[in-house]
């Protein structure tokens, strides 16, 4: 079933849906596979798997060093692979890409497109591709009916949003603030604005993203958006506390 | 005529494409700030009071035009070709930086924008910056490799005296691909009143095409002052390449001439050693996407950067100017790589014989002037960008020359600050 459909579905039964972020390979793939199971074992409703790469230019400081150290340790694209066709055959929930475009240029886009077909991959996540860079990427992401979720901004006008929820499929990850990955959002008025701007552009479900740590954050989209993304929360949580507090911290985030 | 620095504008086909290199991989985010760039260096490039404007500037703040210097003593020595050296290195804070601050600080001036960021490797593009940004009354901020900051002290004591905030970047290699990363990190952060001051011909468009027409004014000096002093073209003109944008600022002066244009990249250990940061004069590079660019890296086969080596830290990138892989891949430019161990070698020669001294850097394009000068006729005239001086950087220097009493003086300086004299 296609993403899109896919997440509509499950958004009948809940009023908002969880995505986490992992960082392959970080710190072990061994650690990667007890996470996901408390993640999905705790309802999270779908996750996207960042391959890790050496010049993770949109992250911040946290993913930046989970990719550096997932390198550091030996993870390759091909183990990357590996781990995520296991993943697919034993959880029921979609699974995400995201890196960066050189992972994907240096495999080949059509040999990444089959091999993540066949892995039962749902979706991509690029940020650094836009759709002028993409034609090729984007046009297979049809074809094999892949989403390719592209990103809005608050820096984005109402001509480009409407130009990307043409391109992109699936849902759109709207960044909440200006800057990178893991530092704090003030959800104001501002944000509002935003989602609401965000709303107008697209049918396309909207995931939220960038600084949401808690269920004060997940209670505040709710009904703004249709996913809370939380990546940079639960890296460092497992960093500082281990993999056992990744359960009881997912489910407090809905409650 | 008066000139715009627009009578050889680089071959560019789609949206920043050179061939099949370049182009924008840029997080959404920067989007907007894009399309403002590239309509204010749009409209700068139609503007021919803006050029005049950069070039009074570059008279008045920046010594141009820089001289050429016909190396009597050097041409005498190799008995061919006769040397003449493009003097870069006697632009403000010493080098060919000088001209791309510049001109981007006064596109900076047309956006209204109130604070500059930079990266830097060994320090000059950050000087060079923070010039610029006290000159123009621009908040300044600097991303620098933690490993460059320890290595380039003098040039951080004068960034901050300039004004400028030193922030030393920890992650990834810690050097300057990292700086670069760690500059698009604020400038996403901050795009609403920040400029980022792009050091070289790299980056997404329109960086490499903007940097090198702020640098083309090196090779319309060039042209001009060989046809003058020589009386016609040079055979060959050599430049270092690291970005590539003091190499692509003398090339555009010659790229319609019968004249061979010849990059030298840095050859570290040795090519084979596997220790270098030659991408387009050895077989290590491929095509990749990275920093916003498509271009030739050092990387492995998965796409993850390698580390590089260069005694020059201005060499010691991963990347090069898409123009320049397109100029290589054309056979327009000819690519070849000089060792740190010959690089010395150069440097010394030069001091000696010519009382000039070339940054670290510059010296690599003088390795293969010397090379090739002796089997070049006596009435043949080649050119070598000096694109910045070495005096500036005598402690990178001087540890190069691994220089007994030097080092005796900064252990002698350190114990008589460990003292607290």
């Amino acid at each position: 079933m296609p993403l899109g459909n896919n997440l509509r579905q499950a958004m009948v039964q809940k009023n908002i849906l969880l995505m986490t972020h992992i960082v392959l390979g970080y710190p072990s793939f061994a650690v990667n596979r007890q996470v996901i199971a408390a993640m999905v074992k705790n309802g999270v409703d779908l996750i996207e798997m960042q391959i890790p790469f050496s010049e993770p230019m949109a992250d911040g400081p946290v993913i930046v060093k989970a990719n550096q150290d997932a390198l550091a340790a030996g993870a390759t694209v091909a183990d990357c692979l590996d781990f995520a066709a296991e993943m697919t055959k034993k959880h029921a929930i979609p699974f995400l890409f995201m890196t960066y475009y050189n992972i994907i240029f240096k495999y080949g886009e059509d040999a990444f497109f089959k091999k993540a077909k066949e892995l039962g991959i749902q979706g991509f996540i690029v940020p650094d591709l836009p759709p002028e860079e993409g034609e090729n990427f984007y046009r297979l992401a049809k074809e094999y009916d892949i989403a390719a979720i592209l990103i809005y901004a608050p820096t984005t006008t109402e001509t480009r949003m409407a130009k990307l929820a043409a391109t992109g499929t699936g849902f759109i990850y709207c960044v909440a603030r200006l800057g990178v990955t893991g530092q704090a959002t003030k959800f104001d008025q501002p944000v509002e604005d935003y989602l609401a701007r965000c709303r107008k552009a697209t049918n396309l479900p909207l995931a939220v993203g960038f600084g949401i740590s808690s269920k004060g954050d997940v209670d505040y989209l709710r009904g703004k958006a249709d996913i809370a993304v939380v990546g940079t929360a639960t890296i460092k949580l497992v960093d500082s506390e281990g993999v056992q507090a990744v359960g009881p911290f997912i489910a407090g985030l809905r409650g | 005529m008066e000139f715009y620095g627009d009578h050889m504008p680089p071959v560019q086909q789609k949206n920043g494409y050179f061939g099949n290199w370049g182009g924008a991989f840029i997080p959404e985010v920067l989007h907007q700030t894009f399309c403002e760039l590239r309509a204010v260096y749009a409209a700068a490039r139609q503007d021919p009071d803006f050029w005049h404007e950069y070039k009074t500037i570059m008279a008045t703040y920046s010594c141009r035009p820089t001289p050429l210097t016909h190396a009597a003593n050097l041409s005498a020595l190799f008995a061919g070709a006769r040397i003449f050296i493009k003097r870069e290195d006697l632009n403000h804070t010493g080098a060919h930086k000088a001209n791309n601050v510049m001109g981007q600080g006064l596109l900076v001036k047309r956006m209204g924008k109130k604070r500059v960021i930079a990266e830097t490797g060994a320090g000059q593009h950050g000087v060079a910056t923070a010039t610029m940004a006290a000159k123009f009354g621009l908040a300044c901020t600097i991303y620098m490799g933690e490993k460059d900051v320890a290595r380039q002290r003098p040039n951080v004591f004068w960034m901050e005296k300039l004004g400028a905030t030193v922030v030393p970047v920890t992650t990834g290699s810690r050097s300057l691909k990292d700086a670069i990363n760690e500059a698009f990190r604020d400038w996403v952060s901050n795009v609403d009143t920040t400029h980022y001051v792009l050091g070289t011909a790299c980056g997404p468009h329109p960086f490499p095409e903007m940097v090198a027409w702020f640098q083309s004014i090196i090779g319309q000096e060039a042209r001009a002052q060989i046809l003058t002093q020589f009386g016609r073209l040079p055979s060959r003109v050599y430049a270092c390449v690291g970005g590539g944008s003091n190499a692509m600022g003398i090339f555009q002066g010659f790229m319609e001439d019968d004249v061979e244009l010849v990059g030298v990249e840095a050859g570290g250990h040795g090519l084979a050693s596997g220790r270098h940061a030659a991408r387009l004069a050895s077989q290590d590079a491929s095509p990749g996407v990275a920093q916003g660019y498509k271009t030739m890296f050092l990387q492995n086969s998965d796409g993850q950067m390698q580390d590089t080596h260069s005694v020059a830290a201005g060499l010691d990138y991963v990347g090069v100017s898409p123009i320049l892989t397109d100029l290589w891949e054309k056979g327009r430019v000819r690519f070849e790589s000089a060792t740190d161990a010959e690089v010395l070698e150069a440097l010394d020669l030069t001091m000696k014989k010519e009382g000039i001294i070339p940054a670290l850097e510059s010296a690599h394009a003088f390795v293969q002037a010397f090379k090739e000068a002796p089997g070049m006729s006596t009435d043949e005239a080649l050119i070598i960008n000096m694109s910045g001086r070495g005096d500036k950087d005598i402690f990178t220097i001087a540890h190069a020359f691994n220089d007994p009493s030097w080092k005796q003086f900064i252990i002698d300086k350190g114990a008589a600050y460990a003292a607290g004299k």
